[in-house]
């Protein structure tokens, strides 16, 4: 299997992040699994000249084409010409290149928040109009329109994330190359369930204190931060802390609230990112398959309930109760 | 005759780049760089709550993500008059330092050696032994060097939750405090990559290669893919190939409590001045900018929708009293007063970059292994900061490829006013008011292209030396 991996207008970090894969790293387990990279911006020797002859080929046919992934939003501006991002030596926008070459390819990827969504490209007033590939934000659409499939058969993958876990890719190129990526593997986004079907919530090493809404009121502190800190790892889908990022991190981890970088429209939250809105001392965001009222009801008793050392710790920036060994009977 | 030759896609550099090319007699007498891609960054920062700086702006770049969110953190405790806790300071310069230390490695193996591999250096008498190192995707020390950089940023992860975007570098401090056992892992990888260092890129101690004094010893280092690089170098003539302005800035990297690591300064005929922030100034007579050149303070991001046909960029040009300047690893090692790099400040070309780039790795290495020697656990890492309604502040690093500024100003509450200067910025600038061109546009004057170059090598090495962040250029 082949792919070819373009650059729109991100920021380069889903391919960057992608170096990061380990055991095997990158090379070692694209050449494993049979899968040949005809060109990456970052990794291969092929320039200019080169690179335009590849791309024509493809285009006409007389290249075959698996996978094309395509890293970064894409550039409608201005005026629908696409012109805020022109591929160098071609003379022709990327939006123009995207779908010619699209309509080429077996199957699509969308890599990152920015090809999926738009991401934070498309952050502010947008004033490149940035989609990403099948969605506008959270509505299908997007460069490549709403009822886009590939010759394979399957509308964009959507490999989101800001920026993806390297493992993500990896393994979502695997299942293509392997012919079991089809749509029932994908949830309602386009995104590939077996990261998707996962809440960031899920082996957060902060999951005691939120048992017990112990949280933490300031960054650094080690509590449950969905109370105050804006954290929406209890909603936001992603296996973050059961894999884990870069050896053993995660933004939860390392004491970040989780932003939800793999939805729609993350970039704009509505209000400070790591900040909790309330109404009435209460947090907006709850979790959302949870009826409020037992929440409220729930998150009450165990705050009554929480265990001095659960609630000094929280407040800390380390542990300082630590749990007591349990005396044999 | 002069011919043009447009030059692109141009890959191996992080973002879009286009370049085009007059050439005569097989020389380059004239280049243009054009940073193709407008996301307007500046812009999006408008309206909203200052401290969404920190989420937003490192996103700018996946490449150097830690060096925007070390900006915007020194930015907005500059608009508060306020300072890191002195063990947050430490943990966010160990943070930026490993970045910059795999920016290096990352450049000099998946960047900038590959082009060494091409066929069209086949016969030479290192081009097999560089084929087997540093074939893309393929070569043994490709490989080798991937696996340690991913090993490095560990670190990162364990520290800030993953690379890129890095959250973890706030306004006050780091959010995350390290423990006496994350202490001793940290040592641990750092103790890996140096033992990667000296068997794979040095061959040889560090502290051999940071004890270099003058060209002469350069040249005499034979070991570790940095032999081969000198090696190739010396055969290809890279030490005259693409000379920048002899203007070196460095802002100074990694402020600590004692100082900052790097010292800051501006370089020129043979001697380090202080760098005149207030002269900065941002030309945008040939970009797809409108309005006025402006100090960034009060710099704005108007982009052209019509794209004029005088300018040829997204990218503004950037002048430190009128001039340019070239930034970057060397120039940060000669202002800080390295003997070697002092050395290497007057030939200022391809070879001197990279050398200087190799001598940063060793460097940023033992000061990284210092760093972390240094850090208390049982110390608080944040301190509050209170951040005025009104007000406006401006934070001043290095990242890897050089120096990058971000100004910000507040009013109610709101970002009123956000610009960056990004390194790239400043090298590859296109030209400004007085036709003056930018340090990459006048460093590929002169340099050869051979008949049926489409892509000409000796544009690829001086392009590569510099390293670009386009996507950081133009933000």
């Amino acid at each position: 299997m082949n792919v070819l991996w373009l650059q729109t207008a991100g920021c380069g970090g889903c391919s960057m992040s992608l170096l990061c894969a380990e055991a095997p790293g990158v090379f070692d387990l694209l050449d494993g699994a049979g899968i040949e990279m005809l060109w990456h911006p970052s990794f291969s020797e092929a320039t200019g000249g080169e690179v335009r002859a590849l791309l024509s080929a493809i285009e006409a046919g007389e290249q075959k084409l698996d996978v094309l992934c395509v890293e970064g939003s894409v550039l409608m501006g201005p005026g629908g010409t696409g012109r805020y991002q022109m591929m160098a030596g071609t003379g022709r926008s990327m939006l123009d290149w995207v779908r010619a070459l699209s309509a080429m390819a077996t199957h699509v990827v969308a890599v990152g928040t920015c090809a999926t969504y738009g991401g934070v490209t498309s952050a502010g007033e947008n004033l490149t109009d940035a989609v990403g590939l099948q969605y506008d934000g959270a509505h299908r659409g997007g460069a490549l329109g709403a009822g886009f499939v590939a010759k394979g058969g399957l509308p964009v993958v959507n490999v989101a994330g800001c920026p993806t876990h390297p493992d993500w890719v990896t393994e979502t190129l695997m299942m293509l190359a392997e012919g079991v990526l089809d749509t029932a593997a994908l949830d309602t986004l386009g995104r590939p369930k077996f990261y998707a079907e996962n809440l960031v919530h899920h082996a957060c090493p902060k999951n005691e204190f939120y048992e017990y809404k112990a949280s933490a009121e300031k960054l650094s502190q080690i509590g449950c931060m969905m109370e105050h800190l804006g954290c929406v790892g209890t909603q936001a889908v992603g296996d973050c802390n059961i894999r884990g990022w870069n050896g053993e991190g995660s933004c939860t981890r390392a004491g970040y609230p989780c932003i939800n970088c793999t939805a729609p429209e993350f970039e704009e939250p509505g209000h400070a990112f790591a900040e909790t809105p309330k109404f009435a001392g209460i947090p907006v965001g709850l979790p959302t398959d949870m009826p409020k009222a037992w929440f409220m009801a729930l998150a009450s008793l165990s705050k009554a309930a929480t265990p001095p050392r659960i609630g000094r710790n929280a407040v800390s920036d380390r542990i300082r109760v630590p749990p007591s060994p349990k005396a044999r009977s | 005759m002069t011919k043009t030759l447009l030059v692109g896609p141009f890959n191996r550099v992080e973002g879009d780049l286009e370049i085009r090319l007059e050439v005569a007699d097989g020389r380059v007498t004239a280049a243009y760089a054009n940073s193709p891609m407008f996301r307007g960054f500046e812009r999006m920062m408008i309206g909203k709550g200052p401290e969404d700086a920190l989420t937003i702006t490192p996103r700018i770049c996946g490449i150097c993500s830690i060096s925007q969110s070390a900006a915007a953190a020194l930015a907005l405790a500059d608009l508060a008059g306020a300072e890191m806790a002195p063990e947050g300071a430490r943990v966010a310069a160990l943070l930026h330092g490993v970045e910059n230390l795999l920016d290096h490695l990352t450049h000099f193996y998946l960047f900038f050696m590959p082009d060494f591999a091409r066929s069209g250096y086949a016969g030479r008498a290192w081009h097999e032994r560089v084929q087997a190192r540093f074939l893309a995707g393929q070569g043994s020390g490709t490989r080798a060097a991937v696996a340690a950089r991913a090993e490095l940023f560990h670190v990162v992860g364990l520290l800030g939750g993953k690379w890129p975007h890095t959250l973890a570098i706030q306004t006050g401090g780091v959010t995350r405090a390290p423990s006496v056992r994350d202490k001793a892992r940290i040592g641990a990888w750092l103790a890996g990559f140096r033992r990667f260092l000296e068997r794979e890129v040095f061959g040889a101690p560090l502290e051999a290669f940071d004890t270099l004094a003058d060209v002469a010893g350069l040249e005499r280092w034979s070991t570790g893919d940095a032999g081969l690089f000198l090696e190739a170098a010396q055969d290809t003539g890279l030490a005259g190939l693409g000379r920048g302005p002899g203007r070196y800035m460095s802002f100074g990297a990694y402020p600590v409590p004692e100082g900052r690591l790097f010292r800051r300064g501006m370089w020129q005929d043979g001697a380090v001045g202080p760098v005149d922030e207030t002269a900065i100034v941002e030309d945008l007579s040939h970009a797809w900018m409108l309005g006025e050149a402006a100090h960034p303070s009060a710099g704005e991001t108007r982009p052209d929708a019509a794209m004029r046909a005088d300018a040829y960029s997204w990218c503004k040009a950037p002048r430190l009293g009128g001039e340019t300047v070239e930034v970057g690893a060397l120039a940060r090692q000669i202002v800080d007063g390295h003997p070697l790099a002092v050395a290497l400040a007057g030939e200022g070309g391809v070879r001197a970059r990279v050398a200087g780039r190799l001598l940063e790795i060793a460097r940023t290495q033992i000061a990284l292994e210092g760093l972390l020697a240094g850090i208390a656990p049982e110390k608080p890492f944040m301190t509050d900061v209170a951040l005025p309604r009104d007000g406006s502040g401006v934070g001043l690093v290095e990242a890897a490829r050089g120096s990058l500024g971000h100004w910000l100003s507040v009013a109610g509450g709101r970002i009123s006013s956000y610009q960056i200067v990004a390194p790239t910025t400043w090298n590859f600038s296109p030209r400004d008011g007085g036709g003056v061109p930018g340090p990459v546009e006048a460093a590929l004057v002169g340099a050869e292209v051979l008949e049926g170059e489409d892509t000409p090598l000796a544009v690829q090495h001086v392009v590569r030396s510099f390293d670009p962040c386009m996507v950081c250029t133009v933000h």
